[in-house]
This record gives structure tokens, C-alpha cells and sequence, in this order.
């Protein structure tokens, strides 16, 4: 179990300096700069841009000196570091995780921009999450159990409904009705339980109709496999059949559906910053591959992949605990 | 002792065509599908044609270049330019659906064969294949998306793409160009699922007796894959194709909606409900029916691919 963790871990490693690569190569085929406007620069100013941002480099040691800001690289003395972690070795400082500063908004660091925007989107992400399997987890039980009754077949086209209705429609109908309409939650802007209520409610909606299909199915098929009827010949009660037995094995296909959502829950906040007008990292993001901004948009992805493989491990170790038949070598 | 009369046999197909018509919400579906795809086909001609607008749908009064709630002549109410929200909808659809259907038919082609290749060869090229697989999935689509849209737009676009948008009679215009770099875009990243989909199928197929047939009968690899192992996998291929095409469909109405996927003059679901959404508190119908439509479209393909799933597949039947 140990070994596999750190096997895992150790796995990461490779893994995000080559999303890292890719991500880095995508943005230097995408033409235009960060530096590139409507009018033509001077030959002489561009060469100083260049200079100054190392891009007159050979192309080999653009990429050496870029992976060195994202993970570690030593630093002269006179260096400003902005963020990250810094320690020394003998006479040689070291500086990692350092992301650089920001192209485009040139007084803020990446480090600085990700601690700024992340609590947003975290907040409204994680909420949302937890909505989504409170709400989606009940429904799908509950639907599986009472499979074909009025309830499981209500609920099931909800969920359905839930997956066709794109968020960026649901935003401004719920802003619309509850909002501008009934004036119960305001329109935009974070701050308060109030505001959170319908970003929240708009951003857990597919990832709840995904979670309760999931589930339903999950369970109808564990709930008829054989450990299941052992248990209830041994005499147990139902309940503890349930609890005990049954939801363990049921909620397997959702535990491995929250791994890619994490990632799409990226993509969905994007949306919901941009509805509710929330100052969060999906828009920061997205915002950078626009304009170009090289090492905020590789900053982010770094973080991002980092902790979408980090949560992809801890999902692969809770199976074990879910279901006692998965071993890990 | 004469018994004339043969027992007709039917094909899988046939049973799984049958179980499909038995399922009332999946009919719905195929009915919405079917009723969406004529409309959009026709509809938009019909409606300019009969209300008397100019070529571009914009009206050549300039008093009705404002935005006009439903009514009888506009069903839907009119855009800001004043045009037609039903034809500008209908309009929409043809973009919107076929963005879906060649972006699923381009997974379709290198998630299958990927897939299978990786499946049947197996060991050292297996795992590489796969461990690729797990690295583009783990660099965020919408990069990709952007980048491919930005690197083979303007004078990059490639010539066959060129000569698809002249097809279209839209020869050298940048904006049909970019919609066509869309469905690729989309295409070359929705195939991942596809790969692993039907690598997994392939890996409980391979080791069955017709392979180890063909293959003492001196078949080709290429032939084994594609002959004889490939159309096994069609159900599930044709179940989860079915899924890709509204999840397709709401990536592209989310970039749309970010401002990277279909631009003005054209439309589609998402670009139509993005560009209503800034005055949903003044004119709402801009917003709602365009979204609306689409979210009647998504739902009946979910359907049509559950209930295609539960057709084809009666063992693992979840309903």
C-alpha cells in the first residue's frame, strides 16, 4: 500500500513536467505574443522585448530557463523572488516553484495571482461538489431502491435535464427568476452566503444529475450481486444491508467520476465567473491564453495538473477502503 | 409432420432495433431528433422567404432593426439587428448539430483505431499508447482548443479546409473557416474516451477463438483489427457516439459562449444564447429559446444514447 503510494506519487512527477512541456509547446505554436498589438513595433523595440524576456534565446534554452522557473532553479544573489520556495545548498541558492511574474498586469506575480483568484473558484468549486454528491448521492439511492416508481423516474429525468441544460442557460434564468424577479439572491458579485447561493447551485447542477445516474446504476447492480443476498440470508437487517454493504460497492462508478470532474469543474467555473461576474482563476485562465501571458497560463496549468493527479491518486487509494477486493501491487 | 412454416430469425440488429422502439422516452427522442433535423434543414429558407427579409435576415426597414418580443409573425421575437429569432435558432441548429456530428465522426475514426490498435498489439506499445492517452488528458481541452483554433486560423488555414468552406460557397471566408477548424478541434480531443472505450472491448475480444481462426488462416494484424475485430466493438462505439455528440455539441456552445468557437454573421445554440445572455433581464426570449432548443436537442440524444445502450446491450440493462 505504501510502496504504491509513493509509486504513484513518484509518477506525478514525470507526468506534470510533460503537461507542463505540452502545454508550453501549444502556446508557442499559437502565433501572435503577449507583445503583438494592432500596430507593427519597431524592429529595434521588439529586439529589446525579446532580450528582456529571453525569447532571442536559442529555443532549447527558452525551455530549460522555463522549466527551471516552474520547478527549481538556482538564482544569483541580487535576484527578486516573489513567491514560492527558496533555500540554499552550500554557496548555491536555489529558488522553486517560482512561476515569474505575470506579461500582461507585469507588478503582480503568477504565484501572487493564483493566491488571489484561487479562493474563489475553490470556494464556489468545492460547495458546488459537495452539493452535488449530497444531493446526487441521495437521489440516486433513493431512485434505485424504489427503482420504476414515481420517484426514480422523476428524479431520473430531472438528472437528464440537468445534463442537457447548459450552465451558461441556467445562470441567467435562475438571475432572471431570483434575482432581477423575486428579488431573493443578488444577480452578481461575491461576497456573503447570499451571493453564493446561485453560482453554486448553477455550477453543481450537471455535475448532481451526472453523480444521481451514476449512483442509481451503481446500486441496482450491486444491490443484486451475491454478496449482497448473503448478506441478507445471514439475517442482517436491511438497513445495515444498506449502509454497510451496499452503498460501499454502489458508489465505486461515482468515486472514479470525481477525478475528471475536478478537471471539468474548471472549465465549468469559467462560465459562472463569467455569469456572476466572480473574480476567480477559471477566468484568470482563460484570460491568459488570450493575451499570451506565457508563464501565468503555464502557472496555472502546473497547479491545476498537479492537484488533479494528486486527487486522482487519493480517489485510487479510497477504492480500496470502498471495495476490500481491489488490491494494489 | 410437415411444417411448412420457417421461424424467421432475426438479426441483432433487428432485436436491438425493436427493444430500441419499445423504449417511449428513447422514441420521443429519435421523433424530437428527426423533427429538429427537417427544420433545420428547411426552415430557415421558408421563414425568410415568407416574411420578406433581405439575403442577410437583417430587414431592409430601418425602423424594425430593434428588438420585437414573440408574436405572431416572429414566434421566437426578433434579435437586435431585428432578424428573425426562429430562422437565426433554426440557422444555429445547422451549425450546432453539424459541429456535433463531424466532431464525433472525427473521434469516431482516430478513437477506434487508436483503440484498437493499442488493444490488439498489446504490452510495451500498449502502455505507451495509453500513457499518451493520459497526458492529453490531463492538459486542459480548452488550451487545446484555443491554440488549435488560433495556429491554423487566418493564413495558416489549411488548404483542405479552405476547399470544404468553398464547398460550402463560402470560399476564403475567415468566419466559415473557423467553424470547420472547430469541428476539428473538437474532434481531435474528444476521441480520448473513444480510444479507451474500445481498447477495453478489444482486450476481451482478442484472446477469443475467431481471432486465433483468422489468424492461423494467415489474416493480416491490419485485417484482424479491422475486419474482424472492430465490428464486435460496434455497439458500445455506436452507444458512446451517440453520448460524444451532446457533450460535443455543449463544448462547442461553451466556447461560443467564451467568444473563441462561432462568430457573427454565423450562429450557433451557444453563440445565440451568449450574445442574448447580456440583456436577459431586458429581453429575455433572446436568451431562453435559443437555449431551450438546444437543451430539447441534448436531451433527446441523451436518450436516444441511453435507451440505444440499453437496445444493444440487454445484459448490463440499468433500467
Amino acid at each position: 500500500m505504501l510502496s504504491f503510494i509513493i509509486r504513484r506519487l513518484l509518477i506525478i512527477i514525470p507526468m506534470a513536467l510533460l503537461v507542463i512541456t505540452l502545454t508550453w509547446g501549444l502556446i508557442r505554436l499559437a502565433p501572435g505574443t503577449f507583445y503583438s498589438t494592432e500596430k507593427k513595433l519597431p524592429p529595434a523595440i521588439e529586439a529589446n522585448i525579446k532580450k528582456k524576456y529571453g525569447l532571442d534565446q536559442p529555443i532549447y534554452k527558452q525551455y530549460l530557463l522555463m522549466l527551471g522557473n516552474v520547478t527549481c532553479r538556482t538564482k544569483s544573489a541580487d535576484e527578486e523572488v516573489r513567491g514560492g520556495v527558496q533555500f540554499s545548498i552550500g554557496s548555491l541558492n536555489f529558488k522553486c516553484f517560482d512561476f515569474g511574474d505575470s506579461l500582461k498586469y507585469p507588478d503582480r506575480s503568477v504565484n501572487q495571482i493564483i493566491s488571489d483568484h484561487l479562493p474563489y473558484s475553490a470556494t464556489i468549486g468545492i460547495l458546488a461538489y459537495l452539493l452535488a454528491l449530497a444531493l446526487g448521492l441521495t437521489a440516486g439511492i433513493i431512485a434505485a431502491l424504489k427503482q420504476n416508481s414515481a420517484f426514480d423516474y422523476g428524479s431520473m429525468t430531472f438528472a437528464m435535464l440537468g445534463l442537457s441544460v447548459p450552465n451558461f442557460v441556467l445562470g441567467p434564468i435562475l438571475v432572471s427568476v431570483f434575482s432581477l424577479t423575486l428579488y431573493i439572491f443578488p444577480p452578481a458579485r461575491f461576497g456573503g452566503f447570499m451571493s453564493l447561493v446561485l453560482p453554486v447551485i448553477t455550477l453543481s447542477a450537471i455535475y448532481m444529475a451526472y453523480i444521481a445516474r451514476l449512483t442509481r446504476a451503481g446500486m441496482l447492480e450491486v444491490m443484486r450481486s451475491d454478496y449482497i443476498r448473503t448478506a441478507r440470508a445471514k439475517g442482517l437487517d436491511e438497513k445495515t444491508v444498506l449502509l454497510k454493504h451496499g452503498i460501499r460497492g454502489g458508489i465505486i462508478p461515482v468515486l472514479s467520476f470525481t477525478g475528471p470532474a475536478l478537471a471539468a469543474l474548471l472549465a465549468g467555473t469559467v462560465v459562472v465567473e463569467r455569469v456572476f461576474a466572480i473574480p476567480g482563476l477559471g477566468n484568470m485562465f482563460v484570460q491568459s491564453i488570450q493575451n499570451r501571458d506565457e508563464p501565468l497560463t503555464l502557472g496555472i496549468v502546473a497547479f491545476l495538473s498537479i492537484m488533479i493527479m494528486v486527487f486522482n491518486l487519493v480517489v485510487d487509494i479510497s477504492y480500496g477502503f470502498l471495495d476490500p477486493r481491489i488490491r494494489y501491487e | 409432420m410437415a411444417n411448412t412454416e420457417t421461424v424467421k430469425g432475426t438479426s441483432l440488429w433487428k432485436d436491438a432495433w425493436n427493444r430500441l422502439l419499445k423504449n417511449k422516452l428513447a422514441v420521443f427522442g429519435l421523433i424530437v431528433l428527426s423533427v429538429m433535423v427537417v427544420a433545420v434543414i428547411i426552415g430557415p429558407s421558408i421563414i425568410y422567404w415568407t416574411n420578406g427579409f433581405t439575403a442577410d435576415g437583417i430587414p431592409a426597414d430601418g425602423d424594425l432593426i430593434k428588438s420585437f418580443p414573440p408574436s405572431l409573425q416572429h414566434p421566437m421575437g426578433t434579435d437586435e439587428a431585428g432578424r428573425d429569432l426562429l430562422a437565426r435558432v433554426l440557422q444555429g441548429g445547422r451549425i450546432s448539430l453539424t459541429v456535433g456530428i463531424i466532431s464525433t465522426l472525427v473521434s469516431l475514426v482516430i478513437g477506434v483505431s487508436y483503440g484498437a490498435i493499442a488493444g490488439y498489439l498489446g504490452g510495451r506499445i500498449d502502455n505507451l499508447m495509453m500513457r499518451i492517452v493520459d497526458i492529453i488528458y490531463s492538459v486542459p481541452y480548452l488550451l487545446m482548443v484555443v491554440v488549435l483554433l488560433n495556429v491554423f486560423s487566418g493564413q495558416n488555414t489549411p488548404e483542405w479546409i479552405k476547399s470544404l468552406s468553398s464547398i460550402f460557397g463560402g470560399a476564403g471566408n475567415q468566419g466559415l473557416n473557423q467553424i470547420f477548424m472547430l469541428f476539428f478541434a473538437l474532434g481531435l480531443i474528444s476521441w480520448l474516451t473513444m480510444a479507451r472505450v474500445v481498447r477495453g472491448q478489444i482486450l476481451s475480444l482478442k484472446n477469443q477463438e475467431f481471432v486465433m481462426a483468422a489468424r492461423a488462416t494467415g489474416v493480416s494484424t491490419f485485417g484482424i483489427i479491422f475486419k474482424h475485430l472492430v465490428p464486435n466493438t460496434l455497439g458500445p462505439v455506436i452507444v458512446y457516439a451517440t453520448l460524444t455528440v451532446p457533450s460535443v455539441m455543449l463544448s462547442e456552445a461553451f466556447l461560443s459562449f467564451l467568444g473563441l468557437g462561432v462568430q457573427a454573421p454565423f450562429a450557433s445554440w451557444g453563440s445565440l444564447a451568449a450574445d442574448g445572455v447580456k440583456n436577459i433581464g431586458i429581453f429575455p426570449w433572446q436568451t431562453i429559446f435559443p437555449g431551450v432548443t438546444m437543451a430539447l436537442t441534448l436531451f433527446s440524444l441523451n436518450f436516444v444514447g441511453d435507451g440505444l445502450r440499453d437496445a444493444l446491450d440487454p445484459q448490463t440493462r440499468k433500467f
